[in-house]
């Protein structure tokens, strides 16, 4: 089992026919995604790496079945990609873009939430079930179909925390880049409630950082809803105040959303936390008794 | 980005927001002539720097006389004002601004934010104003009132209504607090905000409501879209290294340490500076060198990195995604060639190829030092920074 996308997802890809959707879709090709076509406006009827392009996502959707999308589109037009997504009935939308203005997310935010319909990110690396499909930038070869459920508000730093559990043998049913916007679409405690119920999610492994409280409120759920391990690992101990640390959302504002208080809150809801991030994998072990 | 008061109360007075006259002056004479302008007895001068706590350090004075005018401004002009949002050396200050003088009754506090929680605008408003309302919120959060704005309907004046009772505003002042709250939304919303502050919003001796201070910050991934705004950045106010970073695309935060780190990943560089500090080192910086961390990128971010005197090794940490990290050894290889580095370099690779990348720096001959894990790099560049681990 596990979260968001499987082997039969049915992936289009917006901003297909640029120099991002093309490398990346390129890679989720050789990955084994079902991908079954992408969107460029003014493009359609062409194909593209072997695929059909399309004038709209409505039409996509139409013609291949897709059932999520992936958005490489400039920062500036990701608002009506996503909200054309939604229009266009889609089930699950990953936006990769960073630099999206934060009040355009606050209202495609809004409109996400009243469809029903799932965003992840903007600015992650995207999800991916090992073996099975992976939709985003991030390196398939590291993953290893498995049974622990990883979430992060990181690109990079993600990878270091997969690259460890799969280094232990343990595998990861699901990673979810959930971003490092200060709007996201998806939230810890979204992706933790899924994990709690995927049967075959045995551990979680979380990634935080500095700003905001998605931490501090994703320790309340674990307190209260989670009964699987949890090991946490918050990035930005040594961050100074009032300085955005590369990642809009990534910033200690009027002393809030300092590395302290959300360990602190997690290790009050019982969650195992590492202060360095070579530890993930050991601590898993310890928590799991997993050899 | 963060604007000045006298930028942000433009910008207020454009949205109808009740401002003082006031003019933001750079010489000791034009203060001076700003003052004669205005007329009156009294007026308000003030640092103009992008940090708070001007009034407690000094930078904000009352004065009564044109010459009190020229010593204010002769004082300030060309120094440094330290306070406690600053670090130890303060922000410069060019200009100050002088403005009218008025009779205060009661001081409010307004602000609207972001709130990250609700993926709402939220307005704040306390009877508590003047003072830092971080501090009013941690001890006394009853005395804080919010209103979320809904981004389907937007604003309506009976949240503004609502608003002024609670603060306690009579008669008359409620539509003006009323009108007030749309106008700060309109700014907020056409403007791109991130954060607008008005501490103090004052009642006056007159029974006017009237904002005393105004405070601006701007969403940067905006600014494409606020061509108005993108002049009024004052690079003055910034790390002078950040700029340059900046300006390349690079993403770069100075600290006071004496280990430079280049990172590829904001998440990554945070976590590698925390692995320094855990280990006994101490981070001179943040940089975030990009996912794909290509020749001149690195180059750009080793000019970066060594231009802080401080600096005594440099750890390279890249977790090869898509991009190979062979590729990335030979972008390091010709960018330490191209610059020169004086100083011991620890790279660190995981990921795509990164034996092969290892390989590569190994036998470039130069003073590059591998290292297998990231703990061992940490410990290895703190021991070639000088420092024991």
């Amino acid at each position: 089992m596990s979260i968001f996308v499987d082997r039969t997802t049915r992936v289009i890809c917006q901003g297909f026919t640029g120099s991002q959707g093309t490398l990346h879709s390129e890679q989720a090709i050789a990955y084994g995604t079902q991908l079954v076509g992408g969107v460029t406006p003014g493009k359609g009827g062409s194909e593209h790496l072997g695929l059909p392009v399309f004038n709209s996502v409505r039409e996509a959707v139409e013609e291949t079945n897709a059932d999520a999308t992936v958005i490489y589109v400039p920062a500036a037009y990701c608002k009506d990609s996503i909200l054309e997504a939604v229009d266009a009935g889609i089930e699950l939308i990953v936006c990769i873009t960073e630099g999206i203005p934060t009040l355009d997310m606050l209202e495609v935010k809004a409109r996400v939430e009243v469809s029903g319909i799932r965003l992840i990110g903007p600015n992650c690396p995207g999800v991916i079930t090992p073996g099975e499909c992976k939709i985003g930038i991030m390196p398939g070869d590291i993953h290893l179909p498995g049974k622990v459920g990883v979430v992060s508000r990181s690109g990079t730093l993600t990878y270091e925390a997969v690259k460890q559990t799969t280094d232990k043998g343990y595998g990861q049913t699901t990673c979810v880049g959930i971003g490092g916007d200060p709007i996201p679409g998806t939230h810890f405690v979204d992706v933790l409630s899924l994990f709690q119920q995927d049967d075959a999610t045995e551990a979680v492994v979380m990634v935080g950082e500095i700003g905001g409280t998605a931490e501090e409120e994703a320790a309340d759920y674990i307190k209260s809803e989670v009964r699987k391990p949890v090991v946490a690992y918050v990035a930005g101990v040594t961050a100074p105040p009032g300085k955005r640390m590369g990642h809009a959302g990534a910033i200690i504002a009027g002393g809030k959303g300092t590395a302290h208080e959300k360990y602190t809150a997690l290790e009050a809801a019982g969650v195992r936390t590492v202060r360095s991030l070579a530890e993930i994998g050991e601590a898993l072990a310890e928590v799991t008794g997993w050899e | 980005m963060n604007l000045h008061e006298y930028q942000a109360k433009r910008l207020f007075a454009d949205y109808g927001l009740p401002v003082s006259v006031g003019y933001a002056v750079d010489t000791p004479e034009e203060a001076i002539a700003a003052a004669e302008r205005i007329g009156g007895t009294a007026w308000v001068c003030k640092v103009q720097i992008h940090a708070g706590g001007r009034g407690k350090a000094g930078g904000v004075q009352v004065v009564d006389s044109i010459e009190k005018v020229r010593s204010f401004a002769e004082r300030w002009l060309g120094t440094r004002l330290v306070t406690i949002q600053t670090d130890a050396d303060g922000q410069p200050v060019n200009q100050i601004y002088v403005e009218a003088c008025i009779g205060i009754e009661r001081e409010l506090y307004l602000g609207t934010v972001i709130d990250r929680s609700s993926s709402r605008i939220v307005v704040m408003a306390s009877q508590e104003g003047g003072v830092e309302i971080e501090k009013v919120a941690e001890e006394t959060p009853e005395k804080i009132f919010r209103v979320a704005i809904d981004p389907f309907v937007g604003d309506h004046s009976h949240q503004g209504r609502a608003m002024a009772l609670q603060l306690d505003l009579e008669g008359d002042q409620v539509d003006q607090f009323s009108r007030l709250f749309n106008s700060l939304l309109e700014l907020f919303n056409e403007l791109d905000c991130s954060l607008v502050e008005i501490n103090p919003l004052v009642i006056t001796d007159t029974g006017a409501v009237h904002c005393l201070d105004a405070k601006i910050n701007v969403d940067s991934n905006a600014l494409y879209r606020q061509e108005g705004l993108r002049s009024l950045r004052d690079i003055s106010q910034e790390d002078a290294r950040e700029v340059q970073a900046d300006a390349f695309g690079l993403n770069y935060v100075a600290l006071d340490g004496n280990i430079g780190c280049m990172v590829n990943g904001a998440g990554l560089a945070m976590g590698t500076m925390d692995l320094v500090k855990l280990h006994g080192g101490s981070p001179a910086n943040f940089l975030d060198v990009g996912g794909g961390a290509s020749q001149e990128a690195v180059a750009e971010a080793f000019k970066i990195i060594l231009s802080d005197t401080n600096v005594r090794a440099v750890l390279i940490n890249i977790f090869g995604g898509i991009v190979s990290c062979a590729t990335i050894a030979e972008g390091i290889i010709a960018a330490i060639e191209e610059i020169g580095v004086e100083v011991p370099v620890v790279v660190r690779f995981e990921g795509n190829n990164a034996d092969q990348g290892s390989n590569r720096l190994a036998s470039s001959g130069l003073n590059l030092i591998a290292a297998n894990s990231l703990v061992d790099a940490a410990k290895k560049v703190i021991s070639a920074a000088g420092g024991t681990v």
